[in-house]
């Protein structure tokens, strides 16, 4: 399979099973039209006579011997052999989780997909005692799996930020009996930042992510505090502290956009010009009948704004400026393995989330979904069947990811927005996936805008 | 080659040979909460 697209001047061509990604001339991008495999010693006399009227004979003939080339070497219309992988990773162990440490909060976020903090099911903060129950059940079903994650999220961790320290000194304990190493990341809105938490997020948190939406104005119309006030003045100066404190430890300024800021890039550059190197904006996840939602009729104006964005960030570099946007990060030589693209994210086989109840849910997403409560923590059970059912959604087994080419870099997407939006955890969002194959293709048009010049 | 630019290693066969062993982070964890992308990963092998 190949998927070949023009943007930024440049004509793409992506070869879907080596991930090889190639940079073509108009003739080749017209010939690709028109050959596959099983090729001949030549180039057939009916493609010549069809491609003359606009190339020279002889450039279509080295042109057919290069795409010949190529396929020789396995690098265009290269074969699918990966379903027999598929297989493996069900039986893998559990390494990461994601601990809502406090179903509450202190900020009302129009857009919240945990109603405001407490998932529907009341304001809660974890016990200790859960916390633990947690971290020995991570510890005893992660098998040989050496790192451990652990993320803190809510609701707002700070709200019951004496448990999360004691949550990680408890861990720390009991890494060198079970040979484990763990990594903890928190998600915060700012709000109860102090220069204590500063310091413990800093020495003991491998990531952390700032929710902040970009320009104030912005910030300030959906992330509200209880009084109906924005947060954006509170939070900006601690988020500004913290990150000046972390040295080279990684972090995320995280935003949100929605129907209201399609001119996104400006939320992104807004951050950027505070300061923040490390910047994600990402589309809100909501109902469709909610006014900020994005539907259908938004998706050309979020494809224009991605496309700004690239070239605000190209010309950005050019001036000798950098940071990093999350969703066009992307490594086409050195990243994860053609096994982990299987899978997405792992939610409920080797990553679950736990309630302040010690209800055991396959992610975050799904907290509160009754039917997809899989045991709790505090009791010892853990539904097995389903997190088999997890294991095996995976690309081949998700009708739209099977035949689409960008299957290994998204993995078969969010189970959580599939079953949200469309009632099954193997059917892809449409407007997720439209949204995502976009990002990278821009993405991958940055590189090739790095490596080769611009185009245009 | 004239009319064409390889511009990666295009090693995605060979890193199924080599993988699967698990030591990557989970995806959803590092900033993006709420929408997957797997291929802005590093290997840790």
């Amino acid at each position: 399979m190949i998927h070949k697209y023009k943007l930024g001047g440049f004509n793409i061509v992506l070869d879907v099973n080596s991930g090889g990604v190639h940079v073509v001339d108009d003739l080749t991008y017209d010939m690709l039209d028109n050959v596959e495999p099983p090729f001949e010693e030549e180039c057939p006399e009916k493609i010549v006579e069809k491609l003359s009227r606009f190339y020279e004979k002889d450039e279509i003939m080295s042109c057919y011997d290069e795409i010949v080339e190529l396929y020789n070497d396995k690098i265009l219309f290269s074969e699918d052999d990966y379903e027999k992988y598929a297989k493996y990773s069900i039986a893998s162990p559990v390494k990461a989780m994601c601990l809502n440490i406090a179903h509450d909060c202190n900020l009302r976020c129009k857009y919240c997909f945990a109603s405001t903090g407490d998932f529907g099911k009341g304001r809660k903060l974890m016990t200790l005692e859960t916390g633990k129950n947690a971290i020995d059940f991570l510890l005893e079903n992660s098998g040989d799996r050496q790192n451990l994650e652990l993320d803190f999220f809510g609701g707002e961790p700070l709200m019951n930020f004496d448990v999360v320290k004691q949550i990680v000194e408890y861990a720390r304990s009991r890494e060198g009996e079970f040979g484990k190493k763990f990594r903890f990341t928190i998600t915060t809105n700012g709000l109860l930042l102090d220069d204590d938490k500063i310091d413990f997020i800093n020495k003991e948190m491998s990531n952390v992510v700032l929710s902040i939406d970009g320009r104030k104005e912005v910030n300030d119309y959906m992330r509200l505090r209880v009084d109906g006030t924005g947060c954006y003045d509170r939070i900006l100066p601690k988020f500004k502290k913290l990150v000046a404190q972390r040295g080279d430890k990684e972090y995320y300024v995280r935003g949100t956009f929605t129907k209201y800021n399609l001119d996104f890039s400006e939320d992104v550059f807004s951050l950027y010009n505070e300061g923040f190197d490390q910047i994600s904006v990402e589309p809100v996840v909501g109902d469709s009948s909610e006014e900020y939602a994005l539907t259908e009729k938004e998706i050309p104006a979020v494809f224009a704004e991605y496309e700004k964005l690239a070239r605000r960030i190209i010309n950005n570099e050019k001036q000798g400026g950098k940071f990093n946007f999350f969703h066009f990060m992307l490594d086409l030589d050195q990243g994860p393995c053609a096994i982990k693209r299987l899978r997405g994210c792992g939610c409920g086989n080797d990553y679950v989330a736990i309630t302040p109840d010690g209800d055991i849910y396959p992610c975050h997403q799904f907290v509160g979904i009754e039917e997809y409560k899989m045991g709790n923590i505090d009791e010892g059970t853990f539904n097995l069947e389903m997190k088999k059912e997890f294991a095996n959604a995976h690309v081949y087994s998700k009708p739209e990811c099977r035949k689409c080419w960008a299957k290994f870099y998204c993995s078969g997407g969010c189970n959580a927005n599939n079953y949200q939006y469309m009632g099954d955890i193997h059917k892809a969002h449409k407007i997720s996936c439209e949204l995502e194959k976009k990002r990278l293709e821009v993405a991958i048009m940055m590189k090739a805008v790095r490596a080769f010049g611009e185009q245009e | 080659m004239k009319h064409i630019k390889t511009m990666n290693k295009a090693n995605l066969k060979e890193s199924a040979q080599k993988g699967g062993c698990g030591k990557c982070q989970a995806s959803c964890q590092s900033a993006c909460k709420t929408s997957c992308t797997v291929a802005n990963q590093k290997c840790e092998r």
